[in-house]
């Protein structure tokens, strides 16, 4: 039902997901954002079961806030990746798994630009490109087609609308609009909705 | 989570409603508990006042529902005294939502808070904040009505009716609603006042139904 996409380019990554937030057949909600930021350079997109999105979501939001505060200096989007792959694989075994699927988007001083694709089974892999939900599977072979390493900023918004107006077209729900962010060595910008009108 | 077997049929079935205007925040509601096929009660009291500006609205269970309004109301209340300040709406939503939390799969209750804000807990952690909220079994049907006739710029009768019209129209539909609807407006001067209408009344005389208005204490 939901929707989330990363595109990495050579130093910047962009990412979007849908803003519904749906509970069985009513959208209650049709702005809703599915993005944490859990520090300046890096963003959490998550998704899944009702409550365990948010409450996972903001308790590594808050460790990795905890994390600058004691020591001084942030994490980096790859150790942030590992520590929420961690947690999650910690919470599997448990009474209580958290059921989520995670993009961790970043960018880090040294490493560039980085794209961590989790899912409910913390599993933990560093990908060019990552989509979850049912979308994903309209989208992928898009975006195994046309991504090259080295797209332009504007060349990654034309693909990731590409990939969004597949998904209008061939998807049976209705996503009406997507938030969409950019990560770079600047920090994180609010990029312009996608809003699509009923094909 | 792991889902809990249910000992026995709960009831769930409700309609409760709120939404935002510009003059201030309406909640509405039916006043029908259901178990199962059996009305249990026809007159229960769905939306609860917990503070001076903040009112509850609760639906799935009713003996949890009446449980937690009142943790949460002795929460509110602690808080206060503790940090002598009055604990934000929001934040009263997040203290709610993290306290059922660990209660997630057993399908609890599933509540409305409203005070400036319309917000959205869920017994499975959902927290939802939004101008317009429906939640219950009958409420595909409200959402129906609301978002047909809803505007920022209702006047305050304009949104009692409309309020009322939702709840009535679910009522009608859904076997598990029904009697008659509660209706309570929060301003920003005035402590919440409901306002009781009687659900049949409205069918068969839609301009003249009487109003009961009982102040609440």
């Amino acid at each position: 039902m939901e929707y989330l996409i990363g595109i990495q380019g050579p130093d910047y990554v962009l990412v979007a997901a849908d803003n519904v937030a749906a509970s069985s057949i009513i959208q209650m909600k049709h702005d809703y954002d599915k993005m944490f930021k859990l520090s300046e350079k890096i963003l959490l997109l998550c998704v899944g079961e009702a409550g365990d999105t948010v409450q996972f979501a903001e308790y590594i939001q808050k460790n990795v806030q905890l994390y600058k505060m004691r020591n001084g200096y942030e994490l980096s989007p790859s150790a942030a990746a590992n520590f929420t792959r961690k947690n999650l694989a910690d919470y599997l075994r448990s009474r209580t798994p958290y059921h989520v699927n995670l993009l961790l988007a970043g960018h880090d001083e040294s490493d560039g630009p980085g794209l961590f694709y989790m899912d409910y089974m913390a599993s933990l892999a560093k990908a060019p490109f990552a989509a979850h939900g049912y979308g994903a599977f309209l989208t992928l072979s898009i975006l195994d087609r046309y991504y090259r390493p080295d797209l332009s900023r504007v060349e990654a918004v034309e693909l990731l609308r590409k990939c969004v107006e597949e998904l209008n077209k061939r998807f049976i729900l209705n996503l009406p609009s997507f938030s969409v962010r950019l990560i770079d060595k600047d920090g994180i910008h609010d990029m312009e909705k996608i809003t699509l009108t009923a094909k | 989570s792991v889902p809990v077997q249910e000992p026995f049929p709960l009831s769930h079935g409700t309609t409760t409603l709120g939404f935002i205007f510009q003059g201030g925040v309406i909640a509405a509601a039916d006043t029908r508990a259901s178990a199962g096929g059996l009305v249990a009660c026809p007159a229960v009291h769905k939306i609860t006042p917990i503070h001076s500006h903040l009112v509850v609205t609760s639906s799935g269970s009713g003996a949890d529902c009446m449980l937690w309004e009142r943790i949460l109301i002795r929460e509110i209340r602690l808080y206060e005294l503790r940090h002598k300040r009055r604990l934000s709406i929001r934040a009263s939503a997040k203290l709610l939502s993290c306290m059922l939390h660990p209660f997630k799969g057993t399908d609890v209750c599933v509540a409305l808070t409203l005070g400036p804000r319309v917000i959205y807990v869920c017994s499975d952690g959902a927290r939802l904040q939004g101008d317009i909220i429906s939640v219950g079994s009958g409420s595909p049907y409200a959402y129906g009505v609301l978002d047909g006739g809803l505007s920022w710029s209702l006047s305050k009768e304009e949104a009692i009716s409309l309020a009322r019209e939702a709840v009535f129209r679910a009522t009608h539909r859904d076997a598990y609603s029904g009697n008659n609807v509660d209706l309570f407006h929060i301003d920003a001067a005035s402590f919440p006042l409901p306002l009781l209408i009687m659900s049949h009344y409205a069918f068969w005389m839609p301009h003249a139904a009487r109003l009961y208005i009982r102040r609440c204490v």
